[in-house]
């Protein structure tokens, strides 16, 4: 009975809770959230489609600079901007994605060449002036204009990015009980196997990438509209990239809530450890690597499939 | 127009020395444990600290300095693999790039604790030194650099040939099941051979430190090209990282002489990926399969 | 006018300088159990992964149902009705016994309801009904044979092939893979086996087609081409065992 209460009361509490938080706890919150979101959109990829993409910074950046220079260029309402971004950088999935498929790059090639595309379009904004180049770009919040997804407070970008991780998580939850839930683990087990099954693993794996690029594009808009600031390597960097996929390893690849689970863990780590060494930057990455490495070693399956596992010893794919 | 080209494939040839020897590391790690390490860039950028440390502290050279570097590095590396990674030889491929993922983020940040972020110089009395070779510039340090690369290489080459070990460890990574069945303890000689491609690396660090700033990010940029360098000259092949080393450095300094701002590492990453995807055993492996 | 149904002409595959398979004709008609044997290394099994898209054929005519196979990917090819076991099983291993064979029943189904009633249709025809639920990486072997033939079979294929499905079963467990062969066999679908246990292929067959060296030496009715001087001498010649099963 509790087990079942205790997701409902979370819930409540999320949507709750909030507007009685202090300003900090909204932003570790946001925080949680905001890493839970991208490593669902990881996740659809990665966990479930067994493709870990070292790169997925590249449609994060997409979608935040498109959106914004859409924005300070046309006026264009970033909520319009964040679809534009999402099509751009599922485009660019679909483009790399093929590539990689099609000429059969799986595992650590994969996790490389997907590093090599957010690398070169790093490298790319860092050049071009017309995108700000390093010193990035500054999208300008003169207050509350909620159709220019722009808020004066936080708490409405709290319930923006849980509207979105929610909604990932919801997503995520269609796509593992539908055909493609099927194809993706089948084709995640054993690709060959898959195809003489009648599973089309390019067109699969293809259709995952373009989903998960697409998400993870929302992201990099909702996160030039929340810091109001964007340049190359915040947003094509190794930090977006790892930071998305770690939530989504250490929660649990592969499972609804392991992504949203993992975040809950690892975002608070990070923020205390930086409250607690102040000026020592990189005690918290430290740690997310130690995370990583005991993670790996001990629960495998992260930590809903440790959770799972405690509870049925059985197995099976839920 | 050909003096520009001829002082880039200078400058190309110099950096792509020590790039083999990087490279060379990662090659025989992969070769022997089929892991790609991503902990590798990280082990440079460690091995440039030692160097860093026993010059302002004591005063010594650089060039000496890899006489402490090799061998501590060496044993971290056996350290880490033994610690790390053996105990998880049966997990899932992705899952153990995962751990080295996880031993970079921990070691890069571990300097950036430890050490801050600021650049650090080691500035030696040839630091600046140079001198010219029909108009194109060559820089002391930069030689230097090179030529202990590849020195080290080709010895640790000699050594794979020569030495039971070495033969121990090419027997490993050509034929694990042969070299199970002859004796070899495996856990041994996995151990050793991390230890040994980290050497490489560390050592590579600390011949760069002349000319090259001390900070922890600058593991990561040479983890990239540790990658390039080895998907182009084939994984696995030792000889191949080297030429692969070359490679690289050439079109990156090419790409740095005709391209502006930092564009020379579109022209590395496009090599990369045209590689990866047309000939992922690289321009010298053997096809061993994705 | 040709005969639908399987039909290889010609075939020849190569790997640098080993020539694998060479001139290699076989026809499979709608009803016929056509048993594919000879010794190890004969290139039975490449036969099956260039008929079934995982390897191009170097030369030579593939039709299935007057439709060229040749070029496909596997999955094409499984949707066209042809499927296919592998020798050394590959099931699923994280997903149950019958989510593995729903994988192969979306092959065909509209969508995941109808997928899960096929799925647990052909579940019980093999007779895993029992082990639905198990997680596949915790079968034994004679289950996971089993298994691999279900998951080919919710495909809905109207040709099947086999790869070794007796392979590593006592004769119990022959007994009962060949009878839920002659089963498949009375639903309508054609097959092409690959096999070893020559009494069992040898009991089920309309007709045998003998590889050796990846040439065809002999076809015929099973009491003829085990007869059959040719036949006799390439197994004792390749290994005293196969021929004494």
């Amino acid at each position: 009975m509790a087990a079942r209460l205790a997701p409902l009361l979370a819930a409540a509490a999320l949507v709750a809770l909030p507007p009685l938080m202090p300003k900090y706890a909204l932003e570790v919150l946001i925080s949680i959230l905001f890493f839970g979101y991208l490593g669902a959109c990881w996740n659809i990829l990665g966990g479930y489609g067994g493709q870990f993409s070292f790169g997925h910074a590249a449609f994060f950046g997409l979608g935040a600079y498109t959106s914004t220079l859409l924005f300070l260029h046309w006026g264009v309402s970033p909520w319009i901007g964040m679809l534009a971004g999402g099509l751009l950088a599922a485009g660019f999935g679909l483009f790399a994605g093929y590539l990689s498929f099609r000429y059969g790059l799986r595992g650590p090639y994969f996790s490389l060449v997907t590093l090599a595309f957010a690398e070169m379009l790093r490298v790319v904004a860092v050049n071009w002036k017309a995108v700000g180049s390093s010193l990035g770009l500054v999208v300008p919040n003169r207050g509350s204009a909620p159709a220019l997804f722009l808020f004066a407070e936080k708490l409405p970008y709290y319930y923006v990015i849980l509207t979105m991780a929610v909604g990932a998580l919801v997503i995520t939850r269609a796509m593992e009980r539908s055909r493609m839930g099927y194809a993706l683990a089948a084709i995640r087990e054993n690709e060959d196997a898959a195809e003489a099954a009648g599973v089309d693993a390019l067109s699969t794996k293809l259709s995952a990438m373009a989903l998960s690029s697409f998400l993870t594009a929302l992201g990099g808009t909702f996160y030039a509209q929340y810091f109001s600031y964007i340049d190359p390597s915040l947003t094509f960097g190794p930090a977006i990239s790892i930071g998305g996929l770690l939530p989504a390893i250490v929660g649990g690849a592969g499972t609804v809530t392991g992504p949203l689970l993992g975040s809950f863990v690892l975002t608070p780590i990070s923020e205390l450890t930086r409250a607690a060494l102040r000026g020592r930057a990189g005690a918290d990455i430290m740690l997310y690597g130690l995370v990583l490495i005991l993670v790996i070693s001990f629960l495998p399956n992260g930590l809903v499939g440790w959770i799972r596992a405690r509870r049925a010893p059985a197995g099976g794919r839920r | 127009m050909t003096w520009l080209f001829l002082q880039a494939v200078v400058s190309g040839l110099l950096l792509g020395g020590v790039y083999g020897l990087v490279a060379s590391g990662l090659s025989l790690i992969f070769g022997v444990l089929r892991i790609l390490n991503f902990a590798h860039g990280a082990a440079m950028m460690l091995g440039m600290y030692p160097s860093y440390w026993l010059f302002v502290l004591l005063g010594v050279d650089p060039y000496l300095s890899i006489l402490v570097t090799g061998p501590l590095f060496f044993g971290i590396g056996v350290l880490i693999q033994r610690i790390v990674i053996e105990p998880n030889r049966d997990a899932a491929e992705h899952n153990q790039l995962l751990l080295t993922l996880g031993v970079a983020l921990f070691f890069e940040n571990l300097a950036l604790v430890l050490w801050q972020g600021d650049f650090r110089t080691v500035r030696v009395w040839y630091s600046g030194a140079s001198f010219l070779v029909a108009d194109v510039l060559v820089e002391v340090p930069r030689l230097v650099a090179a030529g202990g690369a590849v020195l080290i290489a080709l010895g640790l080459w000699g050594f794979l040939r020569t030495t039971d070990v070495g033969k121990a460890i090419r027997a490993l990574s050509e034929e694990p099941e042969g070299a199970r069945l002859v004796g070899v303890n495996v856990a041994r000689i996995r151990g050793v051979a991390f230890g040994i491609g980290s050497a490489c690396v560390a050592v590579a660090g600390a011949l760069v430190t002349p000319f090259f700033y001390v900070a922890p990010d600058v593991g990561e940029s040479f983890n990239i090209m540790a990658f390039v360098v080895v998907v182009l000259g084939g994984m696995g092949n030792f000889l191949g990282a080297l030429m692969g080393g070359f490679i690289v450095g050439l079109a990156e300094s090419l790409g740095a002489a005709f391209l502006p701002g930092s564009l020379k590492q579109l022209v590395v990453f496009g090599l990369f990926v045209v590689v990866l995807l047309l000939r992922p055993e690289g321009l010298f492996g053997t096809r061993r399969g994705r | 006018m040709s005969a639908p149904g399987l039909e290889i002409r010609g075939l020849i595959k190569r790997f640098g300088g080993l020539v694998a398979v060479s001139r290699f004709d076989l026809t499979v008609a709608p009803g016929e159990i056509v048993g594919l044997i000879g010794p190890n290394g004969a290139g039975k099994t490449t036969v099956f992964h260039v008929v079934a898209g995982f390897y191009p054929p170097t030369e030579g005519a593939i039709a299935f149902e007057g439709t060229s196979l040749v070029g496909l990917k596997p999955h094409a090819i499984c949707r066209l009705g042809l499927a296919r076991t592998f020798q050394l099983v590959q099931p699923f291993a994280g997903l149950t016994t019958l989510e593995n064979v729903m994988v192969g029943a979306f092959n065909r189904a509209p969508d995941v309801g109808a997928a899960r009633r096929r799925a647990a249709e052909i579940v019980e025809f093999v007779g895993l009904g029992p082990r639905r639920d198990v997680p596949a990486r915790h079968l034994t072997l004679p289950d996971r044979k089993r298994l691999e033939v279900a998951r080919g079979l919710a495909t809905e294929p109207r040709l099947l092939l086999l790869d070794e499905v007796m392979s590593g079963l006592n004769p119990t467990e022959i007994e009962a893979i060949i009878g839920l062969i002659r089963r498949i066999h009375a639903r309508g679908v054609s097959l092409l086996v690959i096999e070893h246990v020559m009494r069992a292929i040898l009991a089920l067959s309309h007709r045998l087609v003998v590889l050796h060296h990846g040439e065809k030496i002999a076809e015929g009715p099973p009491a003829t081409v085990a007869r059959d001087p040719l036949v006799i001498e390439a197994y004792l010649g390749e290994s005293g065992e196969a021929a004494a099963r």
